[in-house]
């Protein structure tokens, strides 16, 4: 069938698993995006500036301090985490009781801060980063590198634990409450300005987890998050901020999207996602999962 | 649904900024002042190519601040109006030979017909959405003209001609094209001033103050956000042309979120909803740009810290804080 449509098959699985990368990289930081946004009621623009740091503390770490990328997976997402949360308490915490617009333009302010201080100190060429699982496997139809597919299983996997913690725990359901009367909540003995300080800093660090997981597949690049994030937010106002389940679905779909489009209309595929929200918005305003107010 | 537990009373963003201080015969005066300040300063050691980028940038600031100023609609992707107007007027002097004010023209329309559409798709959603949905619009425009054979792709257009205006007056002289751009300007502004302070410009405060009222009184509240949406886009759109024709190049800067990241600010720093605030923003940016044009990568980080000190400190920005400052002792 793809040798009628003029396109081998090597080509199309090859483009279709690029996409599921990219999915998989927009699942993980559009869920981060989300679960702020549930709680603080702010659109983080920092998200992008917060994976590329992750990126850049994995390289940092194996370069400066010879650690081993398996090592920094776990602790640049907890660092990054941490330096999330000090901004949360020194400044995104003042802004609360004004209009939400404030926080989009403090978060701003502050990725225009951090990537300006990565371009200065690394320029704005990439920095190559060893590949810790280096070949693959031929499946037939096309050839597997077996990081690619780490890729994928390990945001999936991420992805349906925070699934997992936020709608089944009784964490989760505190979370829940808390992201719906945050007074009523209060009242009843849990302390919600930690809360929101942690809920901050667990996004940062999916953003984080997804800059150390892209730093092999991509290059590490200081520009590599402001590029990123606005796409994200177009798959963020596609599918709607209402559901978990529907940011990772919403996620993992557009990448495929964008990988066919790759495959069959190469001019369209840096806007074929922008196309898809101008649509949904026309059809659906709320988003696809999302629920209007 | 924020955490403090003031649900009704989360105030919108630029009531803060009190009814502009050029209200009235002082608003008057300090037009009058401003105007014949702008008119000699030429000739004070006023540089006239910075004059006039700080007009178009001025200008820019002014049509972006009549939607967050005075609809409560934060655009993050203006840059699209400001870049593919500056694209198309470029395109049409330099290849097609149009004068110059039909140079202007030409990407003031397509700037409104581009603002028709998007405004269209953005007002379905409000607040956080409509920036992030203007912001990814803004980014599908900057592929468009990444890609488009028009556009020079990365090199951009260079060496635009300045045709002659109306094929009479000869626009190589900076001097005799300041005051064209500062008389586009003042025409601009004034119909920027008229907007607000008109029947229209009242029902668009009343959106901004409380939109469900609005509504409930029988007022088409999209039909009044696409207006607004519309003239912002197409002022934007002058502005952009303008800056093509006088510095003669049109580039995927102007089309960048960067572009519309600054343009915020500029509106921020001066004051948003004020009349002179975003005036005011801009030529403070600019000026800065100017001084530390030699820090390179750290400029972005001065704009950042400045976005910063802003929001958490003065919220009201320049002009807004002198306003209040009068009030309180009048």
């Amino acid at each position: 069938m793809f040798e009628l449509l003029g396109i081998p098959p090597q080509a199309f699985f090859g483009q279709l698993l690029l996409g599921l990368i990219n999915g998989a990289f927009y699942a993980l930081l559009s869920l981060g995006l989300a679960v702020i946004f549930g709680l603080l009621n702010v659109i983080n623009f920092t998200h992008g500036a917060q994976y590329m740091m992750g990126a850049f503390g994995a390289w940092m770490l194996l370069n400066w301090l010879g650690v081993p990328f398996w090592v920094s997976l776990v602790v640049v997402p907890i660092l990054v985490g941490i330096f999330g949360m000090v901004l949360e308490r020194l400044f995104l915490k003042k802004l609360y009781h004004l209009d939400h617009l404030y926080g989009l333009l403090l978060t701003f302010g502050m990725a225009l801060i951090i990537e300006g201080l990565y371009r200065r100190q690394f320029g704005s060429s990439g920095q190559p980063f060893e590949n810790p699982i280096p070949g693959g496997i031929n499946l037939g139809f096309m050839f597997l590198p077996y990081y690619r597919a780490f890729i994928i299983a390990a945001s999936l996997v991420v992805c349906l634990a925070t699934w997992y913690m936020i709608e089944r725990t009784k964490l989760g359901s505190y979370l829940r409450a808390a992201t719906e009367r945050p007074d009523l909540v209060q009242a009843m003995g849990i302390n919600v300005p930690r809360m929101v300080t942690l809920t901050y800093g667990f996004g940062v660090g999916l953003a984080a987890l997804g800059g150390v997981l892209a730093a092999p597949a991509y290059q590490v690049n200081p520009t590599m998050g402001a590029n990123l994030i606005i796409v994200v937010f177009a798959v963020v106002v596609i599918g709607g901020m209402g559901s978990i389940l529907g940011s990772i679905l919403t996620g993992f779909g557009l990448g495929i999207i964008e990988g066919l489009t790759k495959v069959f209309y190469p001019q369209g595929s840096a806007i074929v996602i922008f196309v898809i929200m101008a649509i949904v918005l026309m059809i659906k305003p709320a988003g696809l999962f999302g629920k209007q107010k | 649904m924020n955490v403090s537990a003031t649900p009704a009373s989360s105030a919108a963003v630029p009531t803060a900024a009190a009814p502009s201080v050029a209200s009235g015969r002082n608003g008057l005066l300090l037009f009058a002042a401003f105007v014949a300040v702008m008119l000699v300063l030429p000739f004070f050691g006023g540089y006239p190519l910075f004059l006039m980028k700080v007009l178009c940038f001025a200008l820019f600031a002014c049509a972006f601040n009549l939607l967050i100023g005075f609809v409560g609609l934060l655009s993050f992707g203006h840059a699209m109006f400001f870049g593919l107007a500056a694209y198309v007027s470029g395109h049409v002097v330099k290849v097609l030979g149009w004068n110059m004010e039909m140079g202007i023209l030409a990407g003031a329309a397509v700037a409104a017909v581009l603002g028709l559409i998007t405004g269209a798709i953005a007002i379905r959603r409000q607040g956080i959405y409509f920036a992030m949905v203007t912001l990814a619009l803004s980014q599908m425009v900057y592929f468009y003209c990444l890609q488009a054979p028009f556009t020079g792709g990365e090199d951009g257009i260079q060496s635009i001609p300045r045709n002659k205006l109306f094929g009479i007056f000869d626009m190589k002289n900076d001097l005799t094209m300041y005051y064209f751009v500062l008389a586009i300007f003042l025409l601009c502004f004034a119909l920027i001033y008229r907007t607000i302070h008109s029947p229209f410009g009242q029902v668009l405060k009343a959106i901004r103050e409380n939109e469900p009222r609005a509504i409930s009184l029988g007022y088409q509240v999209d039909r009044y956000k696409l207006l607004a949406f519309v003239l912002s886009a197409t002022l934007t759109g002058v502005a952009g042309a303008i800056k093509a024709q006088v510095f003669q190049l049109a580039s995927l800067t102007d089309v960048t979120w960067q572009m519309s990241g600054e343009v915020v600010l500029m509106t921020l720093v001066g004051g948003m909803g004020t009349v002179f605030g975003p005036v005011v923003g801009a030529a403070i940016i600019i000026g800065m740009q100017n001084y530390l044009a030699s820090l390179g990568e750290w400029v972005l980080v001065v704009q950042g810290l400045i976005f910063v000190i802003v929001v958490l400190l003065f919220r009201k920005g320049i002009v807004g804080e002198i306003a209040d400052r009068f009030k309180r002792k009048g």
